[in-house]
């Protein structure tokens, strides 16, 4: 099977059981995406697919050949690490770090999509094509991404800084 | 997890042809079934990936809208005709899982995703959807998310899904195709109660495919919502939810479409309250009585009676909340 990740082409052979993430990090050594619960419930494993953020731990590996996975090792440009990351760090946006990669793919998908104009339940007029990333609006596209050590506000204040026009 | 085939279809009838045979299973996003796959109570022979079947949300002649089955719950919920026509649809796909999730969860699966009920997931309890027989271990056990209406004696779990709720509201038809042919079905005839059969949970023959689900043109659905009343603010299933469209000529009810999630094995169509509401004025006595009337056949179990009444008042809130937005 062949695979695009952070840009680069790469071949694996795998068994057809093998989730995304599971090829990700014992195939292609790619660490960074973590295994928090291995059932979609905390976003530790996300990664974007086609710029889409997605949960890696419930995909099979054999229905994303092709397509282009960016990981969290994919964000810094060589020594220069993406904004986000950045302001993960301004803001202590973590303690023990084990979430943080999936934060930070999570993000990126998730500003993606409100600049996409994707609406969330708490927006309160589905006909408006711009959604401001305010506060409600944040942590509702976030929820899907747990931190047991409890870092959401440094987490909140980083994702704001970064994509937020008004602090969130 | 137990090994399969896998193959990827390019179109319909090659799904069909491919989903014969024991052992086959159509797959989405994967969201529920390789979680299931996993915990080994779903251990296809075959996968038949359906994910590059039709994605396309279009426009029906004389109104409505056509969904492709393949297309993901965030792309439904973010389409602007669903928005502006259907906005109970909308709220209601924005209302379940996470963003990720939705970003992978497709039309189809959504429809046919399984119970949550905490007995099935666990291969050390009993379960007759798991194993025809074996007995129910929710009944008589920790049942605060189980069902309060249409349940059986042989299985009280709920039908999980929060689109579905909207899509019965919505008279929305399911366009199936098989190895008999193609045949559409309302959805809310789709899902079975469970009956003395909880492993069967559609109507769905052997190796039939979602095609498609179609949306009739429902003018007052414009005005409409959904409500979740779930344990947390976000990404929880519901304890009870209602979506709900209104019309109303002045202050009298012309017509009204009502669903319930979280309370049956089935998205719940709520017909008796809505002949309830019919050509009544719309007050929160009416809207009372129609919920009174909808949850008279309701039974509470030992965890979840409170079920009962946050269901009456959550059609209160609603009904009240859309009367209000139409005055």
């Amino acid at each position: 099977m062949r695979f695009i990740v952070n840009g680069a082409s790469m071949e694996a052979q795998v068994d057809l059981r093998t989730s995304l993430l599971d090829l990700l990090r014992d195939h292609l050594g790619l660490t960074g995406s973590k295994k928090g619960c291995n059932q979609g419930a905390c976003g530790a494993c996300t990664v974007l697919v086609d710029g889409t953020r997605i949960n890696s731990c419930l995909a099979l590996a054999v229905q994303y050949q092709n397509r282009e996975i960016v990981t969290v090792e994919g964000l810094a440009e060589g020594a220069a690490l993406h904004p986000l990351q950045a302001a993960f760090v301004e803001h202590d946006g973590f303690q023990c770090g084990y979430c943080t990669p999936g934060q930070l793919c999570s993000a990126i998908g998730m500003a993606d999509e409100i600049a996409r104009g994707v609406p969330s339940i708490v927006t309160a007029d589905l006909s408006a094509e711009t959604i401001p990333l305010d506060h409600d609006e944040l942590r509702e596209r976030m929820s899907g991404n747990l931190c047991r050590c409890g870092a959401y506000n440094g987490i909140v204040a980083a994702i704001a800084e970064t994509f937020a026009k008004e602090p969130a | 997890m137990t090994p399969f085939t896998y193959a990827r279809a390019t179109g319909p009838a090659d799904a069909i042809r491919m989903g014969q045979g024991d052992g086959a299973k159509y797959l989405g996003g994967g969201t529920n079934l390789v979680d299931l796959m996993r915990e080994t109570i779903e251990h296809p022979a075959t996968l038949v990936d359906v994910t590059g079947l039709s994605t396309a949300i279009e426009p029906l002649d004389g109104g409505g809208l056509r969904i492709g089955a393949a297309a993901s719950n965030t792309s439904l919920a973010a389409h602007p005709q669903v928005r502006e026509a259907y906005p109970v649809l909308a709220r209601a796909i924005l209302a379940g899982a996470s963003g990720q999730i939705r970003n992978m969860a497709t039309v189809g699966g959504n429809i046919l995703q399984r119970t949550r009920c905490t007995y099935f997931y666990d291969d050390a309890a009993r379960c007759n959807k798991r194993a025809p027989g074996a007995g129910c271990d929710a009944i008589d056990g920790f049942n605060r998310i189980h069902a309060i209406l249409g349940a059986s004696p042989a299985c009280v779990a709920t039908h999980p899904s929060d689109m579905c709720v909207a899509l019965a509201a919505l008279d929305a038809t399911v366009r199936l195709d098989g190895p008999e042919g193609a045949r559409e079905l309302p959805l809310a005839a789709l899902h079975r109660l469970p009956g003395a059969r909880p492993d069967v949970e559609t109507e769905l023959r052997p190796g039939e495919l979602i095609v498609a689900v179609d949306l009739p043109a429902l003018p007052f659905a414009a005005r409409s919502t959904y409500r979740k009343v779930r344990d947390r603010a976000s990404y929880a299933f519901a304890l009870v939810s209602v979506a709900a469209a209104l019309d109303l000529e002045g202050n009298i009810v012309r017509d009204v479409r009502l669903a319930l999630g979280g309370v049956a094995h089935k998205p719940w169509r709520a017909e008796a309250a809505e002949a309830a509401l019919r050509g009544k004025p719309a007050t929160a006595e009416n809207f009372r009585a129609a919920a009174e009337a909808e949850l008279s056949a309701a039974v509470g179990l030992r965890d979840n009676a409170f079920k009962i009444e946050l269901a009456r008042r959550t059609i209160v809130a609603v009904l009240g909340e859309l009367a209000e937005v139409q005055a």
